[in-house]
């Protein structure tokens, strides 16, 4: 944290219009990611996790659309920039990959056509030479014999494998920060462990920064230098990681952290919270997380909150914390 | 085959076995049609997606099963609830066999008394019925009730118990939250008065504070109803906090069986103590995590001999000709000749696994 932001959300705001009027996915959500970090991002489905990323990456889904706040990467703002720019932003400085690798794959190209191809529009390499770096990135990637592999279609290689030429293809162009949504989701805890060593490897050799998405706090708590706990399409407390997972302060993060089984803790029943995350259309006034939340106190249904230092680097959005209130 | 059919207790208690499985098989032809066979000359191939696993369930006890993607948990779902007829072997319910009954009507009296809950709550729920009727047709299909005073006051009953309400019976499942869905489903499953319950991966697809309420759920009423479950989870820490046992697979066999505690404690068999390697270190005691080297291979093919061993640091030249029985080993049942001749060593193969 001590090197300057290479990417820097501002109040962030997206907003889908619908026949019923806005809906507001995120909303005014900031953070930034220094070279070389690993941010986390976890939260409720539908939090705004992948929202917050599609708009980082400009891929926004229309009619989904950036209503406000500022995205910058490397002091450059990105968020407002004609398509084709962002284009070549998002393929020459920004990585991305998804949870499901098929839908970053051409079904129909062999892996080394979609490497080679991606190399040669961010570089000035020859064919053979972006050939070799192709080949140089799968075996980076962990693919074993990359030579006898290159050639072979998506459907060839199996889950894990697919999820590193992902890896490879988002590398290509050495970008400068990757966006990850829930990269090992969909694969076996002994391949995630892969992909994450690997990810994390690539993070610190390059210093590449990286946003992180999952629902998995166990991914989080190995890989990432801090992480954003999301709620309701807002930020409901950032920090450390080993603060926010050993010392959680917004009582979601409190019930989130609680609710989950750990091997050998012997437990009866998991700490449960109460109800489900409102929908979009009927985010209560003042705190979103009041209705669920044991410690809601009058202001809490008034008032929304901000993030509150409560910490070096670790901030909080409750009113528990705010100066005067309900300070132990 | 082997037949290593023992008669032993279902659980470390003693107590008598109400679910029991023994030598259970399921095959699957995936042969290329005939024609391809017959012109490229390519032979038949047979997937042994379950092959020959024994284990034993007492009445009340959670028995689940953990393993890698493909290695037959949700095969032996299917046919513990009669879904799949096995290829060999046998699957006994309270004193009934039903593992190769062919008949509905021969399955009819056990039938309402095994159900199944799973992953995907969306996809098991009737889009265009009322939650009133997804959870009253179980009870009209086994004539349980006459009379729709009675069956709305059972799922009443069957809606409270699942911690949602009876206003909640008008409504359409997409109305609801996956978690809330999922409750619909147990309801459903609970509206026949079951005593075995098979639940295959119920929380995975659910946020980690959903999988909280379901799994709380699912203890009260495993307390309140007595029921058995075998319940199947990729999820090692979902599984250590539910289970009263565990068996782990690996390509369709059980390499080890054991209570919870003692499995995550020590675990004994190399696989399980790879696989417990690879849990993310939620506690940050600054352990690191060390990948399993290598894949799953193929379940039509799968190595000669113990079929871990291709992955196994321990394998010598007698596993990969000889198939490793399950032996007794303490409270453990442990398929492995390296733990039988006492060639692997005690304790965590790559680093300390959380204790
Ligand atoms: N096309 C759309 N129109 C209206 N609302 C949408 C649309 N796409 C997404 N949303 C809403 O935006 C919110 C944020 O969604 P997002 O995909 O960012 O959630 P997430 O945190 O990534 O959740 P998950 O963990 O399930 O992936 C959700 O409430 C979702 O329902
Ligand atoms: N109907 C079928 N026909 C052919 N092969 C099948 C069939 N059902 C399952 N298989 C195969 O049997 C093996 C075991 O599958 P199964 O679904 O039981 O695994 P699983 O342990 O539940 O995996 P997952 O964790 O991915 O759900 C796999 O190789 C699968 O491809
Ligand atoms: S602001 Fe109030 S309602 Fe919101 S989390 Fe804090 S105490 Fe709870
Ligand atoms: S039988 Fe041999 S190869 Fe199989 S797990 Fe034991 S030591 Fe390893
Ligand atoms: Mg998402
Ligand atoms: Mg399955």
């Amino acid at each position: 944290m001590q090197n300057a932001p290479l990417l820097r959300v501002e109040d962030l705001k997206v907003e889908f219009p619908t026949r019923r009027g806005r809906l507001v996915a995120v909303d005014g959500v900031s953070f930034d990611i220094a070279p070389g970090e690993v941010l986390g991002v976890v939260g409720e489905s539908g939090a705004g996790k992948s929202m917050t990323g599609s708009a980082i990456i400009g891929l926004l889904e229309p009619p989904g659309r950036i209503a406000g706040g500022s995205i910058s990467l490397d002091g450059r703002r990105i968020d407002n920039l004609p398509y084709e720019e962002m284009r070549k932003i998002r393929g020459k400085h920004i990585g991305a990959i998804f949870q499901d690798p098929l839908t970053s794959l051409n079904p129909l190209y062999s892996v080394g056509k979609q490497l080679v191809e991606t190399i040669e529009t961010h570089s000035d390499l020859s064919p053979t030479q972006a050939r070799e770096r192709a080949l140089a990135l799968l075996r980076e990637v962990g693919i074993p014999a990359p030579e006898r592999r290159i050639d072979q279609y998506p459907h060839q290689f199996s889950g894990g494998m697919r999820q590193r030429v992902v890896i490879a293809l988002a590398l290509c162009a050495n970008p400068r920060l990757i966006v990850a949504d829930e990269p090992t989701t969909a694969l076996d805890v002994s391949i995630q462990a892969q992909i994450i060593a690997l990810l994390k490897r690539l993070c610190r050799e390059h210093g590449t920064a990286v946003m992180l998405v999952t629902h998995d706090m166990g991914v989080i708590a190995e890989t990432a230098d801090r992480v954003a706990v999301m709620y309701a399409g807002r930020v409901a407390e950032i920090g450390p990681v080993r603060d926010v997972i050993k010392n959680p302060k917004h009582p979601y993060t409190v019930g989130l952290m609680g609710s989950i089984p750990r091997i050998g803790r012997d437990e009866e029943r998991l700490t449960q919270i109460e109800g489900s995350m409102p929908r979009l259309t009927e985010i209560p006034t003042g705190c979103a997380f009041n209705p669920r939340c044991p410690l809601v106190f009058d202001r809490c249904l008034r008032d929304r909150p901000d993030l509150i230092d409560v910490g070096p680097f670790h901030r909080v959005s409750c009113w528990k914390y705010a100066e005067g209130v309900g300070h132990a | 085959m082997p037949d290593t059919v023992m008669a032993r207790p279902a659980d470390a208690r003693g107590a008598p076995a109400f679910v029991r499985a023994e030598g259970l098989s399921r095959y699957f032809d995936v042969s290329p049609p005939l024609l391809n066979r017959l012109l490229e000359g390519k032979p038949r191939q047979i997937l042994r997606a379950v092959d020959g696993i024994d284990f034993a369930i007492g009445k009340g006890e959670t028995f689940s099963l953990v393993g890698e993607s493909g290695c037959g948990k949700s095969t032996v779902a299917r046919l513990m609830v009669g879904l799949y007829r096995a290829s060999r072997g046998t699957v006994e319910f309270d004193g009934h066999d039903f593992g190769r009954m062919t008949s509905r009507r021969a399955m009819a009296p056990i039938r309402s008394r095994i159900q199944m809950i799973f992953q995907d709550p969306y996809a098991s729920l009737n889009p265009r019925w009322r939650v009133r009727e997804i959870i009253a047709e179980p009870i009209r299909a086994y004539k349980l009730l006459s009379g729709d005073q009675a069956i709305n006051a059972r799922v009443d009953e069957l809606l409270r118990q699942v911690r949602l309400t009876p206003a909640d019976g008008v409504k359409f499942p997409h109305e609801f939250s996956g978690g809330q869905r999922q409750r619909i489903s147990i309801a459903r499953a609970l509206a026949s008065n079951p005593e075995f319950l098979v639940c295959d991966e119920p929380t995975s697809a659910l946020d980690v504070s959903v999988q909280a309420q379901i799994l709380n759920l699912m203890k009260d009423l495993q307390r309140e109803l007595g029921l058995t479950y075998l319940f199947i989870s990729h999820n090692l820490a979902v599984v250590y906090h539910i289970s009263d046992r565990v068996g782990v697979m690996y390509l369709g066999r059980l390499a080890e069986v054991a209570p919870a505690r003692t499995l995550f404690r020590q675990p004994r068999h190399p696989y399980t103590r790879m696989l417990l390697d690879t849990i993310p270190d939620m506690d940050m005691t600054g352990r690191q995590r060390t990948p399993v080297a290598g894949e799953v291979p193929s379940p039509i093919n799968p190595p000669s001999g113990c079929s871990f061993h291709p992955r196994c640091p321990f394998a010598n030249d007698r596993c990969k000709t000889e198939r490793p029985n399950p032996i007794q080993q303490g409270d453990a049942l442990i398929a492995c000749h390296g733990v039988e001749e006492g060639r692997v060593p005690d304790g965590p193969i790559g680093t300390a696994q959380a204790a």
